[in-house]
């Protein structure tokens, strides 16, 4: 490992202006430790003034090699590492994971862990966005929106350790279905979510959304012009605040979201405020999907039976010789995959999330690329803070909504 | 293959002589690192492929020839539409054309490609550091031949043999 390198402005000379050559505006450091960046991301800004010339993001303080580590696993024990991406969406991350596999070795999954796994990526998008609300909130000097946003996160969090045992990093789907069937509780504690939540919502909306001074923060902020978004892969909440209806689970359906009734949210602002309402009418959209997939759950296995890739319950481990060859193989060895690559995309919270998933014909995978949304989505910030206040670039930045560990991987 | 690809993947064939693979109902179509961009700015304008929703690479490694493939994976929204273009690249010195006079998205996506594979854009506008550290030597973490790292197992009989060589801070 190198040494510290000494940094100088000639580094940044082809990003900057003219002016900061000369010493006319200020370079000055943002992060990696400042609250508002949520998380560690650096930024450079040359200040004219208070006036944002230009913004330089700088990441990688969390980048952690999971994509080099997962090639160093099989394809069970790998997803362990998927959760740790985007630790605001594990489950969404578990999701396009497995179905990443099941498409690369062609593995059925049975009606009721669709639908399981409907339910809990809809909790975990809500999950997802009550956090952005609460920290935006918190950005903008609204603190009481914090606590109440992780109030309600916590009765998630309750329902995702009901189901495994973990409150965030759960690994319950598997390729091929789900770890194990849901307990008897699980009903009655999503139903009473449901109930709750949307008296919860209209709370948060009668703190916010006619606010004087949240809109005085938002209105006209950070505009995105639908050209630049798709220039720069923008996907998700903030394409569909610009105007461009485009959300996987609609265009795309997967998982069964063609049998749900559902709308999807668009605005044609592209400003901070539009962000903002894309993602609370996206929470009253994802519960109404998780009330429709509880009532027509259907009963039955939770797992694919098919043996080769997935493994047996534990209860025929002690009265079948076939069932502890096959726990024992794939726990041990794995399964192998075809020597080809799939792409797999889902809707995450954040946008597009992507899997692009090569085999080598063993039981490890060759390539395991995330094709992470925040990253993205990050890329275009330089453009849209230009000519703003350093207190707009927080409002503009907690409205982009990343999660560090989903840009560093 | 999706009736729309049906059209597409012909004019490819017959300007750029590609050809193309499928595999589970996803179209994989080879273009030479020479062609790329014309194709890629061909697909843009005339194809409506206005997202480049991922681009990352393949190490084939012990693979020689072609070690790499560089992967564009195209989405149009207007026609619902996803193709995947591939450049194989040699083992050696590999380099790709900048594509991000075309989708800027790509501006920080070949900064890691060059980060992680040592795969050089020619043209970028900002080649520097991404995601590694500040400084870090030409070393490419995601190259199939880059150790995953690990700390040697020191018994009684060894200890002091691989202490000498153990990188940890020493007075």
């Amino acid at each position: 490992m190198a040494q510290l390198e000494e940094v100088s402005i000639d580094q940044f000379k082809h990003l900057v202006s003219e002016r900061a050559i000369t010493g006319e505006t200020m370079l000055l450091n943002m992060g990696p430790q400042h609250p508002s960046t949520h998380g560690v991301l650096r930024l450079l800004l040359e200040l004219d003034g208070e006036t944002i010339v230009n913004a330089i993001p700088d990441i990688g303080y969390l980048h952690t090699g999971i994509e080099k580590n997962m090639e160093a696993k099989t394809y069970l024990k790998a997803e362990v590492m998927s959760d740790r991406l985007d630790y605001m969406n594990n489950l969404g991350n578990n999701l396009v994971y497995c179905m990443a596999v099941e498409k690369l070795v062609d593995l059925d999954v049975p009606e009721r862990a669709l639908g399981l796994r409907v339910i809990l990526t809809e909790l975990e998008r809500i999950n997802s966005h009550l956090v952005w609300v609460g920290t935006f909130g918190l950005d903008l000097a609204a603190m009481s929106m914090f606590l109440y946003a992780f109030r309600e996160r916590e009765m998630i969090l309750d329902i995702k350790e009901l189901i495994s045992g973990q409150r965030m990093m759960t690994t319950y789907f598997r390729p091929g279905g789900v770890w194990r069937d849901v307990p008897i509780e699980f009903e009655a504690a999503v139903r009473n979510f449901i109930k709750l939540f949307p008296k919860r919502i209209d709370e948060y909306e009668a703190l916010l959304t006619k606010n004087p001074l949240f809109l005085d923060r938002l209105l006209g902020i950070g505009k995105l012009t639908p050209e630049v978004a798709l220039q720069h892969g923008v996907t998700g909440p903030m394409l569909r605040a610009s105007g461009v209806n485009w959300d996987l689970r609609k265009v795309r359906p997967y998982m069964g979201y063609d049998q749900y009734d559902f709308n999807v949210p668009v605005r044609t602002e592209g400003d901070t405020y539009a962000r903002y309402i894309v993602r609370i009418e996206e929470m009253r959209e994802s519960l109404k999907i998780v009330e429709q997939a509880l009532n027509k759950l259907p009963l039955g296995p939770v797992r694919s039976d098919n043996r080769k890739f997935v493994p047996p319950p534990r209860s025929e481990l002690g009265v079948s010789m076939e069932a502890l060859i096959h726990h024992f193989k794939l726990w041990t060895e794995g399964f192998p995959a075809p020597d080809a690559s799939v792409y797999q995309a889902v809707e995450s919270p954040r946008g597009e999330l992507g899997v692009l998933l090569a085999g080598d014909g063993g039981a490890k995978p060759r390539r395991c690329h995330w094709r992470t949304p925040s990253f993205d989505n990050l890329s275009v910030l330089p453009k849209i803070v230009k000519g703003h206040l350093v207190a707009d670039l927080v409002a503009i930045l907690a409205s982009v909504d990343i999660v560090l560990g989903d840009i560093d991987r | 293959m999706d009736k729309k690809l049906e059209t597409i993947i012909p004019a490819l064939h017959e300007n750029f002589n590609t050809n193309y693979e499928e595999f589970r109902g996803e179209v994989h179509v080879f273009v030479t690192a020479k062609n790329i961009i014309s194709v890629l700015t061909l697909l843009r304008d005339k194809y409506d492929f206005e997202l480049l929703s991922a681009m990352t690479a393949v190490d084939y490694w012990p693979q020689l020839s072609p070690r790499f493939h560089v992967i564009y994976q195209l989405t149009s929204l207007a026609k619902n539409l996803s193709l995947q273009l591939r450049v194989p690249l040699e083992n050696g010195d590999p380099h790709i054309p900048t594509a991000t006079r075309v989708y800027e998205v790509a501006n920080w996506r070949e900064r890691e490609l060059r980060d992680m594979f040592g795969i050089i854009p020619d043209g970028h506008p900002d080649l520097r550091i991404l995601l590694l550290p500040e400084g870090w030597e030409d070393k490419h973490p995601l190259r199939r031949d880059f150790p995953l790292g690990y700390e040697e197992v020191q018994f009684t009989f060894n200890f002091d043999e691989i202490d000498l060589r153990k990188p940890y801070a020493k007075e």
